[in-house]
């Protein structure tokens, strides 16, 4: 209605995107350009370099997380300070309108009344900057190749939302370089190693600059590429090259989909046939795009980002991705590559905006495939002896935060999610690497415990990525959960919070997850850190003594070198602090410049390719009560751990494998609950056993009969009555008419031969003679053709 | 313009390296004469271009220049195989192309 008239002026205006601006912003496609050639020379040189390579590497990717940092200061002043050039009279008015209508629009029955209110300033405010300063992407692209009219760019979109990804990727990239240089030192792949870390480097951050989706399919594969070799590391051992094939073949479902959404982009999106991600955009934004191709497209792209980014079913691999050096788990299956179906989704966003039609619904696909992947998720971890599987699905249920974010509308606040995420993820993962360098195992329950004596600096960051990671104010992992929850806009009580819906369910499913997250952390920290060393020896425990010598016998673990503990300190800063980028619009107790800056910087609001979304306004008593159940969960996992088990460990004196189990042994439920985690719900049963049993034995079988007795038959009878037929036509056609006529050809033909064999002689001139005279003959009939 | 004294004296010339080719039993001989063949043929396409005012026949001159310089390289060798295998290289003697 009006939305779509104004939105289809912004369009033809273009404003929305720029081709000249700073230096760093056009030329942005240097960052992954850094680490690719770093690849090649890796390659070709590493193992002729005095660190075998990895010195290339991260200065590669040091000069590209510089470059990052100066493309990301420039964004801030190109976000503040640009205007368009010419067309500030009529951009203010477009803009100024455009979010006053959306206004009316958004606001849906269910959220109305609370939020009118704080609806109404929000808008003011974001007025106020649009007004002045629109948002304005910047794209440097050049043509590739032309086919068919149809142009095929490869360029750069550098706007808020790449620029926090290009950062982000590169800074952790970074610390993992420096981190591996110790954690695989001496590996006999140590430069092979590194080449791949640098070309998957590359990729992650060709795929986030990419401005077509065509690149964005190229970036997409190429980092599930590296994700496969890396997880197949140290494939001499089988269930490592089982783990890369595992994570190889799931994601290639999730691709299918990928193809075939995107494909339904490029024809779909407008005068269709183009790549370009910002007109696909802006075509869906301005309504000239049917439905019914946005729910054929997001729906197949929501099982690309189901199987990159580990969402319930597809998560699978995730877990046996483990099976990679944890330098690996912690860049690739941690921070970056997992997040590429959600910024995926960041990045096209209206497609599933208007195609899940998530404005004012209250429950949708993407929401609550996020909803259901945060919950299971999270309680898988529960049943895990792997300290790193631990890491892992609390992975997937993070992912189920973004996912769940995104597909209620809080586009921010996912994204955000994605940010800090990245940093206390890596940040545990590295520092459960920390911990296996020094015992040499991830087992928890087996080969740890009591390492807080032994490495108290692991500890400490450990306990901090923890904190963050549960939603513990003031870390930031709880403003950027709190806004998810908040984003949902299911919360009613005192002055609740109106987003683009009232996602009610998916509110309670993200508290549920808050208490997960927290006890399942308070878990792993408990049978890591606390209680007696078990390691040392892999028999059963013979009581503290035994446990004590023998762990002196092999030597006590002891403390990461400067390189793990280096990286750990840095993300345990970021762990800290990152939240207070994004305090919550209305926080009473900062000044209004310091609330919302990353969403000021990275949201496209009011861009003409970015959906109108409603955003929900931040509640104290949400924040307390999502507080109080992340604190609770920590608590009752403490007192069963901390208080009971160690309890019933000193007065047994049995070591923490030699107690009897607990509740399992006394509640048949609670057993089935537990066999139920044990086996992941059966999902590798349903898909190895059930699918592909299926496929192998009754379907194989069942495909063979009919083979046999169905397709044979009709074979069968189809060439009996061939055969019959054949032989009339033999008798009849055959030897009568046309062997007379071949017999008359062959005839002809001889004697015709035995005449012109004469003039072969064999003699060349004679050769050339027959050829000027075939030549003037042909000269001859040209010229009296002609002259006819 | 006068283009037709072009035209006889590459008639002539092509008449010539026709001659060459046919009666000549010298197989250098013969690849002068096709030579010359060429060379009325240049003569011809850069007649014309100048008769339309046009470069391409001169283009074209170039590059049957080029090709010429290509078929006598492949002839020479033909030539120099056939003097190693025989001693000679009377053409007369050259009879074995045959079925």
């Amino acid at each position: 209605m009006t939305l779509s008239v104004l939105a289809a002026e912004a369009v033809s205006g273009g404003s929305s995107v720029v081709h000249d601006a700073n230096w760093f912003l056009e030329n942005a496609w240097l960052i992954p350009l850094l680490p690719a050639v770093s690849f090649l020379l890796i390659l070709f040189f590493g193992k002729r370099m005095p660190k075998q390579g990895a010195e290339i590497g991260i200065a590669a990717v040091g000069l590209s997380l510089i470059l990052a940092v100066l493309t990301g200061f420039a964004w801030l002043d190109h976000r503040d300070n640009f205007e368009v050039p010419g067309t500030e009279e009529h951009a203010l008015v477009v803009e100024a309108d455009g979010s006053a209508g959306s206004d009316e629009l958004t606001l849906t029955a269910a959220a109305e009344e609370e939020s009118d209110e704080h609806a109404e300033t929000d808008e003011h405010a974001d007025e106020g900057h649009e007004a002045s300063h629109p948002y304005v992407a910047v794209q440097n692209s050049t043509q590739w190749l032309q086919s068919g009219g149809i142009e095929f760019n490869a360029g750069i979109l550098v706007d808020g939302l790449s620029v926090m990804m290009l950062f982000m990727v590169s800074l952790v990239s970074l610390l993992v370089h420096i981190y591996s240089t110790d954690y695989v030192g001496g590996d006999r792949r140590y430069t092979h190693f590194f080449a791949f870390l640098s070309l998957f480097t590359a990729s992650m951050l060709f795929f986030v600059v990419s401005d077509n989706i065509l690149q964005m399919i190229v970036g997409w594969e190429l980092v599930g590429v590296c994700s496969f070799v890396l997880i197949g590391h140290w494939w001499e051992e089988k269930p490592n090259s089982d783990a890369a094939l595992k994570a190889f073949l799931t994601n290639r479902v999730g691709d299918i989909g990928l193809l075939v959404g995107m494909i339904t982009l490029f024809f779909a999106a407008g005068g269709g046939l183009t790549f370009d991600t910002i007109t696909i955009n802006s075509e869906i934004v301005a309504g000239n795009v049917s439905h019914t191709a946005l729910v054929v497209a997001a729906a197949s792209l929501m099982a690309a980002v189901m199987s990159k980014s580990g969402q319930f079913i597809l998560h699978t691999w995730l877990p046996d991705a483990m099976a990679g050096p944890t330098p690996v788990s912690a860049l690739i299956h941690a921070a970056t590559m997992v997040v590429a179906g959600i910024f995926m989704v960041a990045r096209l966003y209206p497609v599933f905006f208007e195609g899940m039609q998530i404005g004012g619904s209250s429950i949708n696909l993407l929401a609550t495939v996020g909803a259901i992947t945060l919950v299971f998720g999270g309680l898988l971890a529960f049943v895990q002896d792997d300290i790193k599987k631990v890491l892992a699905y609390s992975t997937v249920s993070q992912l189920g935060y973004m996912a769940m974010a995104l597909g209620v509308g809080a586009w921010t606040a996912a994204v955000f999610h994605l940010f800090t995420h990245a940093f206390f993820k890596a940040n545990l993962f590295l520092g459960s690497g920390s911990v296996a360098h020094a015992v040499h195992s991830f087992d928890m329950k087996k080969d740890m415990g009591g390492m807080r004596k032994f490495m108290p600096k692991t500890y400490v960051t450990f306990i901090i990525g923890s904190l963050a990671l549960a939603g513990i104010f003031p870390l930031a992992g709880f403003w950027s959960k709190d806004e998810i929850l908040v984003g949902t806009g299911g919360w009613g009580l005192f002055g609740g919070t109106g987003g683009n819906g009232a996602y009610t369910f998916h509110l309670t499913m993200g508290m549920i997850g808050a208490g997960l997250t927290a006890a399942y952390m308070t878990r792993a920290i408990y049978l890591t850190f606390h209680g007696e060393y078990r390691g040392g020896h892999h028999d059963e425990a013979h009581g503290e003594d035994a446990d004590h010598d023998d762990a002196h016998a092999h030597g006590d673990p002891h403390e990461s070198g400067p390189r793990i503990l280096v990286p750990l300190y840095i993300l345990s800063g970021f762990a800290i602090l990152a939240g207070l980028l994004n305090l919550p619009s209305g926080f009473q107790l900062v000044p209004d410049s310091w609330q919302e800056r990353f969403g000021h910087f990275i949201e496209p609001a009011g861009a003409s390719y970015f959906p109108v979304i409603g955003h929900g306004g931040p509640s104290w008593s949400l924040a307390i009560v999502s507080s109080a159940i992340a604190v609770g969960g920590g608590l009752f996992a403490f007192y069963y751990y901390f208080v009971r088990v160690d309890r019933m460990s000193k007065q047994l004196g049995e070591s923490l494998t030699g107690l009897p189990d607990g509740l399992t042994s006394r509640n048949s439920l609670a057993r089935v609950g537990h066999k139920v985690l044990v086996e992941k719900y059966y999902l590798d049963h349903l898909y190895t056993g059930v699918i592909a049993g299926f496929t192998k034995g009754p379907l194989a079988r069942a495909a063979y009969w009919v083979n046999q007795n169905v397709i044979d038959r009709a074979v069968d009878t189809a060439g009996t009555t061939s055969v019959r037929a054949g032989r009339v036509i033999y008798d009849r056609i055959d030897q009568g008419a046309i062997d007379g006529l071949i017999d008359g050809t062959g005839k002809a033909s001889d004697a015709s031969g035995q005449g012109l064999r004469h003039i072969n002689s064999g003699k060349v001139q004679n050769y050339a003679a027959i050829l000027f005279a075939g030549a003037a003959l042909l000269a001859g009939a040209f010229i009296i053709i002609l002259a006819l | 313009m006068l283009l037709n004294q072009f035209l006889v004296l590459a008639a002539i010339l092509f008449c010539i390296g026709v001659y060459g080719v046919l009666v000549r039993k010298n197989a250098m001989l013969v690849l002068m004469s096709v030579e010359l063949i060429l060379n009325a043929v240049n003569i011809n396409l850069v007649a014309f271009g100048a008769l339309n005012d046009d470069v391409g026949g001169s283009v074209f001159a170039l590059f049957t220049i080029a090709v010429a310089a290509a078929e006598v390289g492949i002839g020479l060798a033909i030539v120099l195989l056939m003097y190693r295998n025989r001693r000679s290289i009377d053409l007369s003697e050259a009879d074995m192309l045959k079925g």
